[in-house]
């Protein structure tokens, strides 16, 4: 655990002494700006229409714009989980560090579970943007607290799922540009796996269905937890971990 | 310490390593030697449990490499070819790092950081970025890295490489303090290198170990017969080549005599004797007799280099002993 920790905080501080760490947060909070401006916007002009037309209808913060926007702030991570990832082993292993860390009193899944600890509380900072401007709303408006909470639940275990996928491709290639573009198409291909389906309800479009990471976020988004969903990205992370584990592994026989 | 026993190592097409059997005592450093792509970054990392052999038994400290590497590892401090710096951190905060991921407790940490930057110098650089740090210094950072722990066996691949001979000189000298208590091994190629620092050698060559022996003995095995330079001169012009060489040939207990040099009126031979003959002083009488000037005499020592040349270069290997023995049979 020790050395967990260790590995952990060492890319935790590694994101912020290059640009990688600013650079994501300054891109998310920009892109997510943007999409909770027009989610507001677009709501004063509903209430403004509808107080206009005399006739009041009820309007949940909570759907029209926290909802939307949470799922957005998924689709965006999507974008930018290759970019936190695509240099955690491939940099060690074009520095030749690699052969620091296997030469080294450290398990693989010691390093493995510090890289992507390391990762995901850069995605945490990431994250953190968003409550910014989640925080307004709940300055100006009375939206429920609990579906927020439950929808970052959501975000974090889909954020953890790309990033344990991330950081596998990332072990097999020394070039960061590939580990990235990889990365950011095999996320692609599992998110369009929702669209597929989409009305389609055979057996077979339901197990594709099941396996877009998107299909789960949705109850997330909702404010419900299903355990079902829970199990899918918890098992998706102990998987992409697990086949990291072996790709590390096979380095030593193939190298 | 370290004992390797029929160690092979195969990658998919090519053989790295061969069946090779060594061993190392407690506090020797010893001089790893061999051209390039001879395995000798392949045998230290499997030393160093990097890579796992093919087969043979390679134990280090008195752990096996495969069964029990996490024991190895403590052990040992490993300095790669190109030393593992991660070029975005500060020099204490590496040695930090690395440190504790040898196993240092962070109660202990500072201490042995501090101490570290004091035997490797690098007190000037402590709070420098490493990426900004020339490579003199890289590879000192790299060395501090390996010792920092303390470990029993530092194994060290071209430790001195791109240095200039002074911090060549000071890593030499680091070296020497450290062993006694530590078992040193260093790959090289440059041959004086290990003259100066290695009590022992290992010549490997394609994958082979070819020589394993202390210098000195080394020196010795292929220096049974004495090679002498010798510069000859007349008084009224250059002597003719071919008379003096023919007058030299004529020294008993010559046998072979090479033209080296003919410059301002002075020819360089190279003599060399049977085994076992000293032929000095005759070739002195000889030259003085014919009426020329002796103008220098000395022996020149056969040097690790040419055991070296000699011990690697297989065709020659092959060939040359048979050749020599007919050549001495001739001459007798």
């Amino acid at each position: 655990m020790k050395n967990v920790l260790l590995i952990c905080f060492k890319e935790f501080k590694g994101y912020f002494v290059s640009p990688i760490g600013y650079a994501v947060m300054a891109l998310f909070a920009l892109i997510f700006g943007f999409g909770f401006y027009t989610a507001t916007r677009d709501m004063a002009q509903m209430g403004l229409r509808s107080q206009m037309m005399g006739q009041q209808q009820p309007m949940s913060v909570n759907d029209m714009i926290i909802r939307p926007l949470l799922g957005f702030a998924g689709t965006i991570a999507l974008f930018l989980i290759p970019m936190i990832t695509m240099r955690l082993i491939a940099e060690e292993k074009r520095n030749g560090t690699i052969e620091l860390l296997l030469t080294s009193p450290i398990k693989d899944i010691e390093i493995i579970l510090g890289k992507w600890l390391g990762a995901v509380l850069l995605y945490m900072c990431v994250l953190g943007m968003s409550l910014l401007n989640i925080a307004m709303l709940f300055l100006w408006g009375k939206p429920d607290l609990k579906p927020v909470l439950v929808a970052y639940l959501g975000l974090l275990l889909q954020g953890g799922c790309l990033l344990a996928i991330g950081i596998f491709v990332s072990t097999t290639t020394k070039n960061q540009i590939v580990a990235g573009g990889v990365t950011f198409f095999v996320s692609l291909l599992l998110w369009l796996l929702s669209w597929f389906t989409a009305f389609d309800a055979s057996g077979f479009s339901q197990v594709i269905n099941y396996l877009s990471i998107v299909t789960h976020m949705e109850n997330f988004s909702k404010g419900v937890i299903d355990s079902k969903d829970v199990i899918f990205y918890l098992s998706m992370i102990f998987f992409s971990l697990f086949l990291t584990q072996r790709s590390m592994e096979s380095l030593r026989w193939r190298s | 310490m370290i004992k390797v026993e029929g160690l092979t190592k195969r990658y998919a097409r090519t053989v790295a390593v061969d069946n090779i059997s060594f061993e190392v005592e407690k506090g020797q450093i010893v001089g790893f030697l061999g051209p390039n792509g001879a395995g000798k970054t392949t045998t230290m990392r499997v030393l160093t449990c990097f890579l796992p052999p093919t087969s043979g038994t390679a134990n280090v400290a008195g752990f096996d490499v495969v069964e029990n590497p996490m024991e190895v590892k403590k052990r040992i401090g490993y300095l790669p070819e190109t030393p593992p710096l991660y070029p975005e951190m500060e020099v204490v905060e590496y040695l930090k790092f690395t440190g504790q991921l040898k196993g240092i407790s962070s109660a202990d940490i500072n201490k042995k950081v501090s101490e570290v930057i004091g035997r490797c110098a690098l007190g000037d650089v402590s709070q420098k970025l490493i990426g900004k740090l020339s490579k003199g210094y890289r590879q000192r950072v790299g060395l501090a890295q390996a010792i920092i722990h303390n470990p029993d066996v530092l194994i060290l691949d071209e430790p001195t490489s791109g240095l200039d001979p002074k911090q060549i000189i000071e890593i030499r000298e680091l070296l020497k303090h450290l062993s006694g208590d530590h078992t040193i091994i260093l790959s090289t190629h440059i041959l004086t290198e290990v003259e100066q620092s290695c009590e022992r050698v290992i010549i490997i060559s394609q994958g082979k170990l070819v020589a394993i022996d202390s210098v000195a003995n080394l020196t010795n095995r292929l220096r049974g017969s004495e090679s002498v330079a010798l510069e000859v001169e007349a008084a009224g012009g250059t002597p003719n080549p071919s008379e003096v060489q023919g007058r030299l040939e004529q020294v008993s207990g010559v046998s072979r005599v090479v033209l080296k040099d003919s410059k301002n009126g002075k020819l360089a031979f190279e003599v060399e004797s049977l085994q076992g003959r000293i032929i000095r002083s005759e070739l002195a009488r000889s030259v003085v007799n014919a009426g020329w000037n002796l103008s220098e005499l000395r022996a020149v020592g056969l040097s690790l280099e040419d055991i070296f040349l000699e011990l690697t270069s297989t065709e020659k290997k092959k060939a040359a002993p048979a050749e020599t023995a007919v050549e001495e049979g001739g001459k007798q």
